[in-house]
């Protein structure tokens, strides 16, 4: 799960990380509110998931409450690649002196969570590492062993920042690291990570990405919500249980089983056809699940064909049937759909179809056949 | 000959008592594997359909003389069981269950690298299956049969959907080696074609991967250096999106790193074929060994 940069800030201000002084706020009263209330000069950012939102108009400073009202506004439902703005950060503007880069990242190659820091602040870290990865500091830290303050001062004088603050940036990293392990985090940066012109160290943003599967031990991480980032069709799967992404075609899918999800995917472009979503009904999937991810994948305006690929493992085909039958029968589709159940139960399952003589559901027996077909059928 | 699983293998199930636990073990017990005992904390003194249930893994070793542990517990759970099982000497552990946070499996990982001899499958995979000798996990075993061609993936389902194409063509298999779908699987690529590599029976061998880290990138360049039986690959997600999680909590395409046209360009650089489709892996199997 990816944070907004606010909710990733008041992460790391729990965890002892100096950031400026902000409120958030959804409409342009309760903007102008805050500002008033943090003073002025102030920044009005835009809360989406988007690097470079400050160069395209997602971030303004506010002199005066008029100007805090101007921008507010401007910025509130403003689109930024796609996503709207529904939510606004403000906080103090911060003087700055030297602009730095901080970050750790969980590195699944080396297996083990990877610290770096640069003197490079504000730039994206991709393109100083092509440029000049010299400009970089970084260390693996061993998971059983955790950060140690020499790892700090490595990292703070390998990078060279400025001397007078090296033993601040180190604290920092320290409390960056509590900040990845305690809250399982797969990424935390700060960029900037700033020094004012009264040598305090402050985290000027934060992007924040935590572990789906970890959220269960952290209840309010699992509350925080992206509004400009939720798809009706993604929440509606959500509340299903069932795993889904939207695309951007005309295809829907169903299939069981990620790799094979991903492969249909894979199948029915090679064949000319987009995928309006990847939906994965999961190992052993019951006739009700079936039933809810075909209501998921109708709910998408824009799908034309509907392709289930089924290849049963622990999924038995004949449930996959039953399921389709009573989606039928409950949603009484107008799209056709193309149908192929292979593995356990596969004959039940066709069998099943057969006799329910569904209107416009074409059952096929393998992959490549049912991916040509559905690409032809969305024509 | 096969790898990880065979004759020899004697079977502890952790969470043996659940529902899940239960079906499979008896499941995997009926295609022949020895399934000696399981473990569920405080249910120690039951049985599973004659099947000793043990309180501790290391009650379940000594009574039993387990060498093979499966992990059936919620992911809350899945990281003590593997390091109980690691620690009352077990040195094949297959962990089956989805969802485990990536934290846990980066501490148990690195743990497990510190004690020799101990091999961890997954997790998040549905195990190993070596036909005609044991079955260790979901996989649905009536899709396979004896042969030469070894299979490891990291995708259960499309692993079926290969084996089942191989077989229409008359091939059977040493060993299916499911790795796991999770960002920090216990076992790589590289460790088990290097197995496979190992194995007489096995002559060639199948890698299906998908987008997500670098264990691909990593395979090519050790089957160029240290591998001499032809190996065939498949890669899913060319279509996924960056930024999303396609099922898997490790298929994920992060900026520019881990997508599957990178994976496919580095195995053919090093000269591995890859197949564009499942159906495409099995022809290029064709040719090599002969239909």
């Amino acid at each position: 799960m990816d944070l907004l940069e606010y909710q990733g800030k008041q992460l790391l201000a729990r965890h002892g990380i100096p950031v400026p002084n902000g409120k958030a706020a959804t409409t342009s009263d309760e903007a102008v509110a805050a500002a008033d209330e943090i003073g002025y000069p102030c920044a009005i950012k835009a809360q989406v998931q988007i690097g470079g939102r400050g160069k395209l108009g997602g971030i303004k400073i506010a002199a005066t409450q008029a100007q805090a009202r101007e921008h507010a506004e401007a910025i509130l439902g403003m689109d930024i690649r796609g996503l709207t703005v529904h939510e606004l950060w403000i906080e103090g503007a911060s003087s700055i002196a030297s602009e730095y880069y901080a970050s750790i990242v969980f590195d699944r190659s080396a297996k083990a969570p990877l610290v770096m820091l640069s003197t490079r602040g504000g730039m994206d870290i991709e393109q100083v590492a092509e440029e000049t990865p010299e400009a970089i500091a970084s260390l693996h830290v061993d998971p059983l062993v955790g950060f140690q303050p020499f790892h700090g001062r490595r990292l703070a004088y390998e990078a060279g920042v400025d001397r007078d603050v090296a033993r601040q940036i180190g604290a920092f990293l320290s409390a960056l690291y509590g900040t990845f392990v305690e809250e399982e985090a797969m990424l935390v940066e700060v960029n900037p990570l700033v020094v004012t012109p009264e040598r305090e160290v402050v985290a000027l943003d934060a992007k924040v990405t935590l572990d789906d599967n970890a959220l269960y031990r952290h209840p309010d991480n699992a509350e925080l919500r992206d509004l400009s980032a939720e798809d009706p069709q993604e929440r509606m799967a959500k509340e299903r249980h069932l795993t889904y992404v939207k695309l951007d075609g005309d295809i829907g899918i169903l299939g069981n089983g990620a790799g094979l999800v991903m492969s249909t995917l894979d199948v029915v472009d090679q064949h000319g056809g987009k995928p309006a979503n990847f939906l994965d009904a999961g190992g052993g999937a019951k006739a009700e699940a079936i039933t809810a991810a075909v209501e998921v994948i109708l709910s998408d305006p824009k799908v034309k064909a509907v392709l289930f690929n089924i290849f049963g493992g622990i999924t038995r085909c004949d449930e996959v049937a039953r399921g389709l039958i009573e989606a039928f029968d409950q949603i009484k589709p107008t799209v056709p759909f193309v149908v192929r159940l292979d593995g356990t139960n596969g004959a039940e399952g066709r069998e099943l179809l057969k006799a329910a003589a569904l209107p416009n559901v074409h059952a096929v027996d393998t992959m490549n056949e049912a991916a040509a077909l559905v690409v032809e059928l969305a024509k | 000959m096969s790898v990880i699983v065979d004759r020899e293998t004697r079977l502890c199930v952790s969470g043996i008592t659940g529902r899940e636990g239960t079906f499979h073990a008896l499941n995997n017990r009926s295609y022949g594997t020895a399934v000696v005992s399981g473990v569920t904390p405080g249910k120690g003194g039951q049985k599973v359909e004659g099947i000793p249930v043990l309180d501790t893994f290391r009650e379940a070793v000594a009574a039993s003389g387990a060498n093979t542990a499966m992990i059936f517990v919620p992911p809350a759970f899945a990281a003590d069981s593997i390091l109980e099982a690691a620690d009352a000497g077990i040195t094949t552990i297959i962990a089956i269950t989805e969802g485990i946070p990536a934290h846990d499996e980066l501490r148990v990982y690195t743990e497990l690298k510190r004690t020799p001899g101990v091999r961890l499958i997954g997790p998040n995979c549905p195990g190993v299956l070596s036909p005609g000798k044991a079955n260790v996990g979901i996989i649905p075993a009536s899709f396979f049969r004896e042969g030469n061609v070894g299979v490891v993936s990291r995708s259960g389902t499309l692993t079926y959907q290969v084996g089942n194409e191989l077989a229409g063509r008359g091939f059977g298999n040493s060993s299916i080696v499911g790795i796991g779908g999770d960002p920090v699987p216990g076992s790589s690529f590289v460790d088990i074609i290097a197995l496979f590599e190992a194995d007489p029976e096995t002559e060639l061998i199948v890698m299906s991967g998908e987008i997500g880290g670098q264990g691909e990138e990593e395979a090519a360049e050790y089957i160029e250096a240290q591998v001499s039986k032809p190996v065939v690959a498949y890669i899913a997600g060319f279509t996924a999106p960056p930024g999303k999680t396609m099922g898997h909590a490790g298929a994920i395409v992060s900026g520019t790193h881990g997508t599957a046209a990178a994976k496919a360009a580095a195995l053919e650089q090093h000269g591995v074929r890859v197949g564009r489709t499942p159906t495409d892996v099995a022809d290029i199997v064709v040719e090599i060994l002969g239909g």
